[in-house]
């Protein structure tokens, strides 16, 4: 079976900042690495190539220097790398960006089952997933907690659904996002590691792909845009309530049902 | 066409464009000035061109009209009818939102055997709710609910879509949006109304160190997720007035992909960095009374215990407890530390903690610098009063 993954590289760090002046975000540094996430969805492609027979295929989207990202998945043991790179495909949004995706998705060819992290660490939406799937008119399931079977015809798993929890399958080709319980992953191979230096990187640009209309790529196919970006204000001010207990009790209570923890009993 | 645009009638063809292109992008074709593939759109020509004949065009061609769509719909999340918090407060913020451009709020409510429950949305003056009742529908499966879910845009036309950012929501709204090739903001935490009908987005990202601030411009309906126990729930109204109206179930509908084999209720594993609300023993919880206090102010809050390192040390709990770089990081919505001083490896493992409340009788007590709120009490005073405070056995008057 083919299996493809989706991964994507994030900055290695969460501290950033908003310049005051321009607007624009300065990370602390530029090292990269794949979505934390994203080791779980390959971790879980391994564990079924463990099974039965399959191949892995990991695609990006991302600047030229996405490239180290594929050798990351190569590393872990994916068979074969895309990487989806064009100037037109910046600046892309939840819909632009998944349908960059699921072109490039499609012009590799034929694949079963498509496998994604829960959620990026710089994005944090979690939705790029479930809209890959809706272009490319397959089924998802989104956090998918565990893998129960997997056979050559379908895949059947536990899911989490709010309250409940399930147990589902579908016949592929379809979609799954896993929570980070699905498995445990793996390290890098060293043997691996030096294999992927040399490893083919497979390119796709916009010429690549089937629909060649720019205007459905990065910014000019995103309906939302970002108007600014700004840092929480941190008003870490401390509040205390110095009064005898009794008042100290009735000020807690009242931040707590300002809070909306405890509830206005009538 | 989407990009820089040269309106050639008010072009003087004084060349500063040209001139000022970084990127080489512009020249003098048959008289005309040309763009071509170079252009980064970095809009220099905008601003140097005198006569204002250069502009960025719209990236999306179609414009929509706006009129079109009206009111906001809240899409329902429940299990087996039981209708998820959340809903009540995308309910609370939609009124709120509505109100600002003089238009309604309708809920959407999928599911089988709920048009009974469908009338305690109404209490909150919601305009309209729309019931899907299907035995199909019993289950949340994401591709047969989504289907339900363009019917109903298709019918009501909304001018925003509300979605919890629970594990449903974000698996349905994704999949929804991109069927009306429309924005989704995911996981908001802020939304605000402005009179043109744009909703302004605000969510946090890169792990909650940056804001971004997102519109949806162009297209509607404008999709946005909305975080759990961020927005107010309404108050109830006095007369209702809206209805319910039943929506037409297709079986084109409900020819789901996704085979349930079992659907069980979650079991409730103990979890630590899983709570929403921890209630944390520390040093000074000093006898199985102390514990007790913590455990049912906890039990009171929806939470759950959480520990210090020498209170597992001293056996009164479980690893599991145990906050701190030894034990689990945690970063719940509501923390309240009981008798906890502050020592750095506690802190470590709780400073991302949206709201922190330390209780501790020494007002320099090191956990008093990262708490919010600071209480300089002995918990053994204080947690009886808060306790039956909550519990409704005093009255609590200022």
């Amino acid at each position: 079976m083919k299996i493809i993954v989706c991964i994507k590289q994030v900055p290695d760090t969460q501290k950033v900042k908003v310049d005051d002046k321009t607007g624009v975000l300065i990370r602390d540094g530029i090292d990269t690495k794949m979505n934390p996430f994203d080791l779980y969805a390959l971790e879980t492609a391994m564990k079924i190539k463990e099974q039965i027979n399959a191949e892995i295929t990991v695609i990006t989207m991302g600047p030229p220097s996405a490239k180290e990202v594929i050798k990351e998945a190569y590393a872990l043991g994916a068979d074969s790398g895309y990487l989806l790179t064009d100037r037109k495909f910046a600046g892309a949004d939840v819909l632009a960006t998944s349908f960059t995706l699921a072109q490039g998705i499609t012009a590799i060819g034929g694949y079963d089952l498509i496998i994604c992290g829960k959620q990026t660490t710089d994005g944090d939406t979690a939705q790029v997933g479930p809209a890959i799937a809706e272009h490319l008119a397959i089924p998802h399931v989104s956090w998918v907690v565990k893998i129960k079977d997997v056979c050559d015809k379908s895949i059947t798993f536990m899911e989490d659904m709010l309250d409940d929890i399930a147990i589902a399958k579908m016949n592929y080709p379809c979609l799954i996002t896993v929570d980070k319980d699905v498995f445990q992953p793996r390290l890098p191979s060293y043997r691996l590691k030096q294999q992927a230096e040399t490893k083919t990187i497979n390119i796709l640009t916009l010429e690549d792909l089937a629909q060649k209309d720019s205007e459905h790529y990065g910014l000019s196919g995103s309906p939302t845009q970002v108007e600014k970006i700004f840092e929480p204000t941190s008003e870490h001010e401390v509040e205390r309530f110095e009064q005898d207990d009794k008042n100290n009790a009735k000020l807690l209570y009242q931040k707590l049902k300002e809070l909306k923890y405890v509830k206005e009993l009538s | 066409m989407s990009g820089i645009v040269i309106d050639h009638n008010k072009c003087i063809k004084c060349l500063a464009c040209i001139k000022a292109c970084p990127f080489n992008a512009l020249s003098l074709e048959n008289d005309k000035i040309e763009v071509n593939a170079a252009c980064r759109l970095c809009k220099v020509c905008i601003g140097v061109c005198p006569t204002q004949a250069i502009s960025l065009q719209d990236v999306i061609k179609k414009v929509i009209d706006k009129n079109l769509y009206q009111g906001i719909l809240v899409y329902v999340e429940h299990t087996d009818g039981n209708i998820h918090p959340v809903t009540y407060e995308l309910i609370g913020k939609a009124l709120e939102l509505a109100k600002k451009i003089d238009q309604q709020v309708y809920c959407l409510f999928i599911g089988e055997n709920i048009k009974e429950k469908a009338n305690v949305l109404l209490e909150y003056g919601v305009a309209k709710v729309l019931v899907y009742d299907h035995l199909d529908l019993r289950y949340f499966r994401v591709d047969n609910y989504a289907n339900v879910f363009e019917s109903a845009i298709k019918k009501l036309m909304p001018n925003t879509v509300l979605v919890g950012a629970t594990t449903t929501g974000r698996s349905l709204a994704p999949r929804v949006a991109v069927r009306f090739k429309t924005g989704l903001t995911a996981d908001t935490t802020i939304l605000q109304m402005r009179e043109n009908t744009d909703l302004v987005q605000i969510r946090p990202a890169f792990g909650g160190n940056i804001m971004a601030q997102i519109l949806t411009t162009k297209t509607r309906p404008q999709f946005a997720t909305v975080r759990y126990k961020v927005m107010d729930a309404p108050q109830k109204v006095t007369n209702v007035t809206g209805s319910i109206e039943i929506g037409v179930v297709n079986e084109s509908m409900l020819k789901s992909k996704i085979e349930l084999l079992e659907v069980k209720r979650k079991e409730a594993t103990f979890e630590i960095s899983e709570a929403e609300v921890i209630v944390v023993a520390g040093n000074g919880v000093k006898d199985e009374k102390g514990l007790k206090l913590v455990s049912e102010l906890a039990e009171l809050l929806d939470g759950v215990v959480g520990m210090t390192r020498p209170m597992i040390e001293k056996g009164t709990g479980s690893y599991l407890q145990q906050i701190g770089l030894s034990g689990r990081s945690v970063k719940p919505k509501l923390i309240i530390t009981c008798g906890v001083s502050g020592a750095i490896q506690f802190v470590a493992g709780m400073d991302k903690s949206d709201t922190i409340i330390a209780i501790n009788s020494d007002p320099n007590a090191p956990i008093f610098k990262t708490a919010h709120y600071a209480v300089v009490s002995d918990l053994y005073e204080v947690l009886p009063l808060l306790i039956k405070q909550i519990k409704g056995e005093i009255i609590n008057e200022l």
